[in-house]
């Protein structure tokens, strides 16, 4: 085999940054969580490449939950917000192509689902999905109702922070990542078991949207900036060669 | 050479939740109103080259429980062993053939579905054959970090002695869990144990 080309690998993941798969305060963790060691490898082109979103299979309203499930002319109830920020590798750059999907409760912090046991009220015109792709910058936006926070079995208080939750797709299967956002200043966030799966403080904040409002658009919706990092690739002169090299 | 730690930091991962289908298949959670097919609903788009397969299985918790509320993505190569994506640079892939697939766990029974293809074989890092393999992502309320694991076949014993993965593990008493077994033709059953006795081999890769 001759200059056949073996895509960089991607680094390890940092297992001390994300959640423990046991973590007893969040309670369903506790069944659900496997007790032996991972096995670790290197990434191969299995891990290296993934699927690919096209922006054709976009539609004009996936990334606006004000209007995509609302009836004609009407609106979801809440207050209106941009997300908007970008999705980065490990070394900073943009991941251009990367597919957001994003899913959450509405403004009365309910979420449109048969075992939902929070009875607030749904909203008729809140579905409570979307999508988009990042632009070549790995720039994203979407536009939103604020959701509000609501109470779940857990403990017998426990109430989930205001949050969004986001499915990630960059290039790589390696880089596949479900994650939440929250929203700065709110007091809930220190108070919830699932945050408190993250240890470390600087990791939490890494999921906290901020404020933004030179952006907001008058009359209309305020913008809270929300940064994303998917894994980045090894960079080395020595990558591993083909069997014959 | 640069040893300097990553000037960013990968975002920390958070459950999937019990309303993941919300986002990812709202048609299979019967709130599709946006688009017309959930994605990863259908890993071919017209006629596929090589042997087309069925894969089912369930995901277990602690206490032997079926998830219901489970997220099963795979992603794997075609019959040629060729992955459809730009990352692929060996030669084209089958045209009608997506390679990922997303499948919730069913609502009561838990079990799971992919119709698919047998996957070629393809290199690891260092040029060694792997035995036809898909990768396997697992997320739930739950789970903080999505789970990764293989589906290996049990009738590709010769592949699967001489597969780099398969061939390194310590504790080959666990290998069973990584092979998914024959239903008769085309057919697959492939079980996942988060926890205890038979739990999955889970990768950090
Ligand atoms: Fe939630």
């Amino acid at each position: 085999m001759t200059k056949s080309p073996n895509p960089p690998g991607y680094m390890v993941r940092d297992r001390a940054r994300h959640p423990k798969a046991l973590t007893p305060s969040y309670k369903t963790s506790v069944v659900r969580s496997p007790e032996r060691a991972m096995i670790a490898f290197p990434t191969s082109i299995g891990e290296n490449t993934g699927p690919v979103f096209g922006h054709e299979m976009i539609g004009p309203n996936d990334n606006d939950l004000v209007i995509n499930w609302a009836e004609p002319g009407q609106m979801a109830l809440g207050p209106r917000i941009i997300v908007r920020g970008r999705v980065l590798d490990e070394h900073g750059n943009g991941v251009a192509g990367a597919l957001l999907e994003f899913w959450q409760a509405n403004a009365g912090g309910r979420y449109r689902h048969k075992k939902e046991s929070y009875l607030a009220p749904l909203d008729p015109n809140f579905g409570g999905y979307g999508r988009t792709i990042t632009d070549e910058n790995g720039g994203y936006e979407f536009r939103t109702v604020q959701p509000g926070p609501y109470p779940w079995p857990n403990g017998m208080n426990d109430w989930r922070p205001a949050h969004i939750h986001f499915s990630l797709f960059g290039h790589a299967f390696a880089q596949r990542l479900i994650t939440q956002m929250y929203f700065d200043g709110d007091p809930m966030i220190w108070q919830c078991p699932i945050v408190d799966t993250i240890d470390s403080k600087e990791a939490i904040n890494s999921l906290v949207a901020t404020l933004d409002m030179s952006q907001a658009l008058p009359m209309d919706a305020r913008v809270y900036t929300f940064d994303l990092v998917l894994r980045g690739q090894r960079q080395t002169f020595f990558e591993n060669r083909w069997e014959g090299l | 050479m640069d040893h300097k730690a990553p000037k960013f930091k990968e975002s920390p991962s958070q459950t999937a939740g019990p309303y993941v289908h919300i986002g990812c298949t709202p048609n299979f959670s019967g709130i599709g109103k946006v688009w017309a097919e959930d994605l990863g609903a259908r890993m071919k788009t017209g006629p596929v080259q090589g042997t087309e397969i069925e894969i089912r299985g369930i995901v277990y918790d602690g206490t032997g429980t079926p998830l219901r509320d489970a997220m099963v993505e795979i992603w794997q190569a075609d019959a040629a062993g060729l992955f459809p994506s730009p990352g692929e640079t060996r030669g084209d892939a089958d045209p009608n053939f997506t390679g990922w697939g997303r499948a919730a766990s069913h609502m009561d029974t838990g079990e799971f579905y992919f119709d698919t293809v047998k996957p070629g074989r393809v290199p690891f890092h260092d040029g060694r054959l792997q035995a036809p393999h898909i990768s396997v992502w697992i997320v739930a309320r739950g789970i903080n970090v999505g789970l990764q694991t293989r589906i290996y076949f049990d009738d590709e014993e010769d592949a699967n002695a001489e597969d780099p993965v398969l061939s390194a593990l310590e504790h080959k008493v666990r290998l069973p869990t990584l092979i998914a077994k024959s239903q008769g033709k085309n057919s697959y059953r492939f079980n996942i144990r988060l926890q205890g006795e038979g739990e999955t081999i889970f990768f950090d890769v």
